[in-house]
């Protein structure tokens, strides 16, 4: 039906006021058929072309994990594992560093805990599944006084004192960190470690249903971490129970955890409900993992590279140029005596 | 390399190219927005890495795609894929040069002699310079379609060193990068499939 208009035969305006009738339109105004389906076809093809590029970016987006931002919901959730109200008033330490602090929000949704998945983001997301209370801890093997002490009652014994330290990552990456603890040595004197006593295990907690990074084989299951006995008795070595004046989120190792601040930070072992003294040194969990990469004293060193990457510079949270990577992380001054005579690169 | 420009399908390659640029569009409204996370750096480098993987597989998927399921409107995406594939390798090196070493080149040039990971990026991306030159139908007549051919089988050489350079990268879970190499064999193996297919008699 080419130029479909009905218009009337000219006879039957005949007679009548026709200065305003309408004219049939020139030919050359009509829709010619192919226009009429190339519209069609133009339409169809832009639907292909949306779907299409929608299809191709939303893919490249979906398989390189792209979508993942912060965004502005988990800033919530993410300090809101830390139930219970402050820590009273942490006392001051000598031994707090005065550089600034990385932000409270990085410090709680950047972390390595690889029982609630191997990204840096899931600790905060996923890590709600975490109960600390009721805890306890057992102490154990070479001491005097073995007991299992309740969280509660651990905190009541000892003050807790406010540590800013820095917290550098085997990784390249480091933070500066308000953690509020008290000495680890203060707790091992407490329950006498026998002569025989040479190191200390920690251990995490074990229990897929809460932690369900532990039900992938990435690592060997549960946590374990070591130290030399001199090492646990060092001041600088603490047992934090929070971070910026508040209980420990759960992502950065509620209710207990390792803060050991001359040495990379996967030795600080989280959640820990075992502390065992032992006359030999323990197996620790990345050691077993790869025993060429993680050593067992671990300590921060610009020296000794990892394998993989160099470690004589990290990138501090929150800023953008790297700085070089200090000796023991910068507290050489306090802890290298500890180390007199050995080669640490053989003893990474 | 296409018969006609468009054919059948005038919206396939402007939509491919639209959307190979939605995860540089992504990342550039996320910085926007300071929505990296902790680590922005980490962040734009491991997006544009794992970019630059998928792309190259994509480019080296479509030659079998054509020879084995017969769909062939799929080699006239290749060259756009893998020229995709190379700007976003080329972004990725740019940001560790840049961002990430602050374009301290003696830090720089011991790791790339010195560590295999960095090596073998680095290697991918050299192969990849070269490819990505002679993309155009002058540089095939220039070469000859053998010689050309030849060359271009580097992109294979350049995923895998990619996909090598993925799993020395990560600290343990090699599940993601384990994906990315069972993909590529399978490619490779789609090739051994078709070339043992074209070689029998009929």
């Amino acid at each position: 039906m080419r130029g479909g208009c009905n218009l009337p035969a000219p006879a039957a305006i005949e007679g009548m006021s026709v200065t305003n009738a309408p004219k049939p339109p020139p030919s050359s105004e009509i829709t010619p058929e192919s226009a009429y389906a190339d519209r069609r076809r133009f339409l169809k093809s832009s639907l292909l072309f949306a779907t299409t590029a929608a299809g191709v970016g939303g893919g490249l987006v979906w398989l390189t994990g792209g979508a993942r931002g912060r965004g502005n919901g988990p800033r919530a959730t993410a300090t809101a594992n830390a139930s219970g109200g402050g820590l009273g008033e942490p006392r001051p330490s000598r031994y707090s560093t005065d550089e600034p602090m990385t932000s409270d929000i990085e410090a709680t949704t950047y972390n390595n805990f690889y029982e609630f998945g191997t990204s840096k983001e899931e600790p905060a997301r996923l890590a709600g599944s975490l109960k600390p209370r009721p805890w306890t801890v057992s102490i154990e093997g070479e001491v005097q006084r073995p007991q299992t002490i309740d969280i509660d009652e651990l905190l009541r014994s000892f003050p807790l004192e406010e540590r800013v330290y820095r917290m550098r990552c085997v990784e390249g990456w480091s933070m500066v960190i308000p953690w509020d603890g008290f000495p680890l040595g203060d707790l091992l004197r407490r329950v006498e470690p026998t002569s025989q006593a040479r190191f200390v295990a920690f251990t995490s907690l074990l229990d897929p249903a809460q932690m369900p990074g532990q039900r992938d084989g990435v690592l060997d299951w549960p946590y374990v971490e070591g130290l030399r006995l001199d090492e646990a008795m060092h001041p600088l070595a603490i047992l934090a129970a929070g971070l910026y004046g508040r209980p420990l989120p759960n992502q950065n190792g509620a209710p207990l955890r390792l803060v050991v601040p001359w040495k990379y930070g996967f030795k600080g072992v989280k959640s820990i409900v075992k502390i065992a003294l032992t006359r030999d040194e323990p197996r620790t969990t990345w050691n077993i993992a790869a025993p060429d990469e993680y050593g067992f004293y671990a300590n921060v060193n610009p020296a000794v590279d990892h394998p993989r990457w160099s470690q004589a510079t990290e990138r501090r949270i929150g800023q953008v140029r790297r700085r070089p990577t200090l000796p023991f992380n910068g507290y050489a001054g306090e802890v290298a005596g500890l180390y007199r005579g050995m080669d640490l690169r053989r003893h990474f | 390399m296409t018969p006609r420009a468009g054919g059948r399908r005038p919206w396939l390659k402007p939509a491919v190219f639209a959307g190979a640029l939605a995860p540089l569009g992504l990342l550039l409204v996320r910085a926007a927005r300071s929505d990296l996370g902790a680590n922005p750096i980490a962040e734009v480098l491991n997006e544009l890495g794992l970019t630059t993987l998928v792309l190259l597989i994509g480019s080296l998927a479509c030659t079998p795609l054509r020879e084995i399921l017969g769909w062939t409107w799929a080699i006239g995406l290749r060259r756009m894929l893998g020229l995709f594939a190379f700007f976003y390798a080329a972004l990725h090196f740019g940001t560790y040069i840049g961002l990430d070493q602050g374009l301290h080149f003696g830090a720089i040039f011991v790791d790339v002699t010195k560590r295999k990971f960095i090596l073998a990026g680095f290697a991918a991306f050299m192969m990849l310079a070269p490819l990505a030159a002679t993309s155009t139908a002058a540089s095939v007549k220039r070469l000859g379609f053998p010689r050309w051919k030849l060359l271009h089988r580097l992109a294979y050489t350049a995923a895998i060193l990619g996909v090598v350079h993925f799993f020395l990268r990560v600290k343990k879970d090699v599940s993601e990068p384990a994906v990315y190499a069972a993909v590529l064999a399978l490619l490779l193996l789609a090739r051994v499939y078709v070339y043992a297919r074209d070689r029998r008699p009929s």
